[in-house]
């Protein structure tokens, strides 16, 4: 399973080890160009921790990692941002007391300029730029579908609008890769189903998803390649069809050994 | 909870707020002067001072949320760097419009290196090693008198020039426009326009971007880097903005004061400027400034006022009123924080989170429970 030439992000031999315990043992995996790729597993399988160090909130211990051709295996989070890699958190981190607008103007920060000085001054430049910053945030707004007054705080919007905020703030730093942490948990039937109406549409404009999910359901139906992780290990890897039919993924979710 | 609201102003109401504002501040030294006596001219001048400083910890604290427990050292920095250039201690005198910006850089300097090894600490942790920086700060002055003597010991420095440019001097009576200006009156009015800048340049940094990724570290610092932010470098801008309006306010301090001593510059003062921040209101800049205002006034109020109250009350003075003046001032406090959580002017963000309004809440509740069923 070589990666390919239009792989958007490679692991090879990733492993994490927290004291004695490894969370990650010799994962290797790419990520193609415009895919959706699901990441399961079973609870404590080591998907979060992946995901950490692909977001550089972890540094791996061994192995490499390169994104868009460049190797990043040691950086910190707001380079890989800055790279490219925007991402949601499993137990929403939006900034709350901030608006839901001032939360996506800051997801804009990494792609804009403006010092001390424009912010002093306040000369065209900056005044522009400020411009834009608020009506691309506002775009974002109106494109994860939150309507009605931008100056609610964060905290105080509903749980899925605020899952949806904080794709938006994601989307908002322009990433070539928006990696997801369980966007689906705690949502009901309808709001899942707009929110892969909105990771489809995500995808369609250009951008490669990573994404976690315990709602199988939902990734089935929507990945492009899944790979399964348990206990730190990749058990399997390929479309959907080939993942359900998997003996090793089976036994892994159902218990005992795989037949 | 509509204490908050401030009566809507169309743009023409604004400008005759603005007018009205301007007049009440131009005259305030001479009104002070004739009703209450010069030495509450020399507090309003003190009510300025302790502004600036209170808006530059705004920006640490308020805006960055990083508590910082040991400000009073940039002031420190500010006025001995003010006091050492300028009086004859070591025989320098150079000019006002060289110490003054030095002593801001120089403090901003210093900023950064409080800030850089601190920049994994947040909360009680970053609060205790800020606090023995202010300390270290404190001794540093106070023992620099030996083997070579910089500072003066605990006997400080005197004779500091007073801000003087041009052959004039503050720190006289001066003439202008036939209007007779005491030296307090005058500083007053310096000190007014070093506040107006401290004031625009919150304003102008508070919405900004700069402003945006300061509040998101406060808010989430690991979502804030998640998104892109640097923030070592936006913690460290913060420590150094705030520490060079304490540098400013220290010069200014030490040109005003004429001596200064390490003594000025203890834990309490630190402690007060937080409560200024604390109490008015974190993170709004008109909080801030009234609780400056308030803070200053209201000691020297009590100091002037409860022998009188005693006397009226029981004919005779039963507490002496300096020891009773920070009891009330304490209890004040307590009261304050009390009632009002968030401050007595919070910024309207913080106002939000801390008023009950638990109708929203209830209703989001009820949404989140039963919305999904229609």
């Amino acid at each position: 399973m070589a990666p390919q030439n239009n792989s958007l992000l490679e692991l090879s031999c990733v492993s994490k080890y927290f004291g004695g315990l490894a969370a990650l043992s010799e994962v290797s995996l790419y990520i193609k160009r415009g895919e959706i790729y699901g990441l399961i597993g079973p609870n404590g399988a080591g998907k979060t921790t992946l995901f950490n160090i692909v977001t550089g909130l972890y540094r791996l211990d061994e192995g490499e990692f390169n994104f868009d051709g460049i190797a990043y295996a040691h950086c910190k989070p707001h380079v890989l941002a800055e790279a490219g890699i925007a991402r949601t958190f499993q137990n929403i981190r939006l900034f709350a007391n901030m608006s839901a607008l001032e939360n996506i103007m800051v997801g804009r920060h990494v792609r804009t300029h403006t010092g001390i000085w424009g912010a002093l001054t306040r000369n065209v430049a900056a005044r522009a730029e400020e411009r834009a910053i608020t009506q691309r945030a506002r775009e974002l707004l109106r494109f994860v579908g939150i309507d009605g007054p931008h100056q609610t705080l964060a905290k105080h919007l509903s749980y899925g609008e605020q899952r949806r905020l904080e794709i938006a703030r994601a989307l908002a730093t322009d990433p070539k890769m928006l990696a997801l942490d369980e966007p689906a948990a705690g949502m009901n039937a309808t709001e899942t189903e707009s929110l892969k109406t909105l990771l489809q549409t995500i995808r369609n404009s250009g951008i490669t998803v990573l994404l976690i999910e315990h709602d199988v359901k939902l990734i089935l139906g929507l990945c492009d390649r899944i790979a399964v992780l348990d206990y730190g290990k990749k058990i399997a890897e390929g479309t959907p069809d080939e993942v359900r039919r998997n003996q090793t993924v089976i036994a892994a979710y159902l218990g005992g050994e795989a037949a | 909870m509509n204490l908050g609201k401030f009566p809507y102003c169309k743009k023409c109401n604004a400008w005759r707020v603005f007018a009205v504002l301007a007049i009440v501040l131009l005259a305030l030294p001479f009104v002070t002067d004739a009703l209450l006596g010069r030495g509450w001219v020399r507090i309003a001048d003190f009510a300025l001072l302790y502004i600036m400083l209170a808006l530059g910890l705004n920006i640490v604290v308020g805006y960055a949320g990083l508590l910082d427990l040991g400000y009073v050292a940039f002031f420190a920095v500010g006025a001995y760097n003010y006091a050492l250039l300028s009086s004859p201690q070591f025989g320098l005198h150079w000019p006002v419009w060289v110490v003054l910006p030095l002593g801001g850089l120089l403090a901003g300097f210093f900023g950064v290196l409080l800030g850089a090894p601190t920049l994994r600490l947040r909360g009680d942790y970053l609060a205790i090693v800020t606090l023995g920086f202010g300390e270290i700060i404190r001794i540093f002055l106070n023992n620099l008198n030996a083997p070579v003597n910089v500072t003066n010991g605990p006997q400080g420095i005197s004779m500091i020039d007073p801000v003087q440019s041009g052959g004039i001097s503050l720190g006289s009576t001066q003439q202008v426009f036939g209007i007779t200006l005491p030296s307090v009156h005058l500083y007053y009015y310096l000190f007014l326009c070093f506040t107006l800048l401290v004031i625009f340049v919150s304003l102008r940094l508070e919405n900004s971007r700069i402003g945006r990724a300061w509040m998101a570290i406060r808010e989430d610092e690991v979502a804030a880097e998640a998104m892109g932010i640097n923030t070592r470098n936006i913690k460290l801008l913060a420590f150094s903005m705030g520490a060079t309006f304490g540098g400013l306010s220290g010069g200014l301090f030490a040109g005003f004061q004429g001596f200064i001593s390490p003594e000025s510059f203890s834990l309490t003062e630190s402690v007060m400027i937080l409560c200024m921040v604390v109490l008015g209101g974190m993170g709004n800049i008109g909080g801030v400034i009234l609780g400056g205002v308030l803070l200053v006034l209201l000691p020297e109020a009590l100091r002037n006022g409860a022998g009188p109250v005693q006397q009226w009350l029981f004919g005779k003075t039963l507490v002496d009123p300096e020891s009773l003046r920070m009891l009330l001032f304490g209890l004040a406090l307590v009261v304050v924080m009390l009632v009002r959580p968030a401050g007595l002017w919070p910024s309207t963000q913080r106002r939000r989170e801390l008023s009950d309004d638990d109708d929203d809440v209830v209703k989001q509740e009820l949404e989140s429970v039963y919305g999904s069923s229609k």
